[in-house]
């Protein structure tokens, strides 16, 4: 197996353009994305980060150009795959049900089941919430439940849109931490953020997104100090650039 | 002035006794529109579903035609449903009109539309939240209406409550298809409507309290239904909870 390779990983995108509205919105894409680094996909509000996350997901269709999954992984890729939004989208049901749901729809045995919910709550330190509805926990732990239903999937690529966008401090290193151990774990992160502490951070390479358009990508610590276009020499020393 | 209260003295009495009269009409009022609500639930709760989560050509139009239908003239749909039931009409042979079969079958019409309609909006607000999440985690269509469906479930109470709401305060097209016959199609409405023109105000007047009463009932619990589920759904998280 090549370097790079696991799972459904790689992930290649090929002149990815979406469209909306007559407006363009994500202007001819092309990227490969390994598996292994910590990705995090940089931009202004408007850039294009949620969408392209989103496309690669599946969770909407390019207007044209291509998504596709390289990796020796065969079957359905979206069943390797898992996503967290900025706002947690929790059902209306205990924080243990909410975890069962996701795993019942991947057809996991009961025991299966049941061992996955006790160790992604352990993980997310949510085991005394489990029989709580999940819906009047703290924001902090909607997150956490969160990212706890993903991480039982044990996909191979985690999505995660801004997901520490509206948490406190303590709240946003716990998800760090999180994304961390579930980074070691064997799984792919990808990442949005505007936050540029998380991404000196977080991230092990970066891609930064201007108006729709992939303008620079390198490892973090490159394109956070010595960032060669002018449009992410603004945006990482905190300047307007249009 | 003498007269009214004299008739709301008797009503209030006729009330506590429980008259007989008055009790076979409450129940069959009842009865019927509570048949009619389980219908009309059968049929516009799958297609406030399939409104809500399919999208088809002519949906739209469908979407239009259903929000008419929700101010359906009662009057009307009583003439279309008699029109069918009579003698000559295609259904004449079962022999239906002026039976309670009859009323239920005109309340379900004239409700099953507004259920149709209220629950797919219901659902549709309910799928906006969950629709990219439930995509992300592998939920086709069918999972999706189910799970819709199951969490949207206080929510959906509400539809069906208007839709009961509805029957049972309607008069025009129990009227004509059940015509008011005593003791087999009289109900609250219509029976109101008789003693009023009779110039018995006494039974009008107990009656006319009973359906104000279930109306306010109805809506009662609709209302403390809906603050149930919105518990489950925005209660402000617990403030200060305790962490070991």
């Amino acid at each position: 197996m090549s370097e790079g390779c696991a799972g459904i990983l790689p992930l290649e995108a090929e002149a990815l353009c979406f469209e909306a509205g007559g407006m363009r919105l994500i202007k001819g894409l092309s990227f490969r994305l390994d598996a292994g680094p910590k990705t995090v996909i940089v931009g202004a509000n408007g850039a294009g980060k949620s969408l392209l996350l989103r496309l690669c997901h599946g969770l909407i269709r390019p207007s044209s150009g291509q998504i596709r999954w390289l990796g020796p992984a065969g079957g359905d890729p979206a069943l390797r795959q898992a996503m967290v939004f900025q706002r947690p989208v929790l059902l209306r049901r205990t924080a243990a049900q909410n975890i069962d749901y996701a795993l019942r729809l991947r057809q996991l045995p009961r025991a299966q089941r049941r061992e996955r919910i006790a160790e992604a709550l352990q993980m997310t330190r949510l085991a005394r919430h489990a029989d709580r509805q999940a819906r009047v926990l703290s924001s902090g732990e909607q997150q956490r439940l969160a990212l706890a239903r993903a991480w039982a999937l044990r996909p191979d690529v985690l999505f995660l849109d801004e997901p520490t966008a509206n948490l406190d401090p303590a709240v946003t290193r716990l998800i760090e931490q999180l994304i961390e151990q579930i980074h070691r774990a064997g799984t792919k992160i990808v990442m949005t953020t505007h936050d540029l502490g998380q991404v000196q951070r977080l991230a092990d390479e970066v891609l930064f997104l201007h108006r729709g358009r992939l303008v620079e990508r390198g490892p973090a610590r490159k394109l956070l100090h010595a960032p060669e276009s002018e449009a992410a020499r603004a945006y990482f020393s905190g300047q307007l650039y249009w | 002035m003498t007269d009214v209260a004299e008739a709301a003295r008797q009503a209030v009495a006729m009330i506590v006794s429980l008259d007989p009269d008055l009790v076979e009409i409450v129940l069959l009022s009842l009865r019927i529109s509570l048949m009619a609500m389980t219908l009309a639930t059968l049929l516009g709760l799958p297609l406030g579903a399939c409104l809500a989560v399919v999208r088809f050509p002519g949906r739209q139009a469908i979407l239009v035609a259903l929000n008419a239908l929700m101010g359906l003239p009662p009057v009307v749909v009583g003439l279309i449903v008699y029109l069918m039931l009579s003698r000559a009409g295609p259904f004449g042979v079962l022999g239906l009109l002026y039976t309670p079969t009859a009323m239920v079958i005109a309340q379900t019409l004239l409700i099953a539309p507004i259920i149709a309609a209220l629950s797919r909006q219901t659902i549709a607000d309910l799928l906006l939240e969950y629709d990219e999440q439930l995509r992300s985690l592998g939920a086709g269509r069918w999972d999706l209406t189910l799970t819709l469906l199951w969490d949207g479930r206080f929510s959906l109470l509400t539809p069906l409550l208007a839709g009961f709401g509805r029957a049972s305060a309607e008069v025009g097209a129990v009227m004509i298809v059940g015509g008011n016959i005593d003791h087999v199609t009289r109900v609250m409405t219509t029976a109101i409507a008789l003693e009023v023109s009779k110039g018995d105000l006494a039974l009008a007047l107990g009656l006319g309290m009973i359906l104000i009463t279930l109306t306010l009932l109805i809506n009662a619990a609709a209302y403390l239904i809906n603050d149930l589920a919105r518990a489950g759904a925005i209660r402000p998280p617990r403030r200060g909870s305790r962490r070991p």
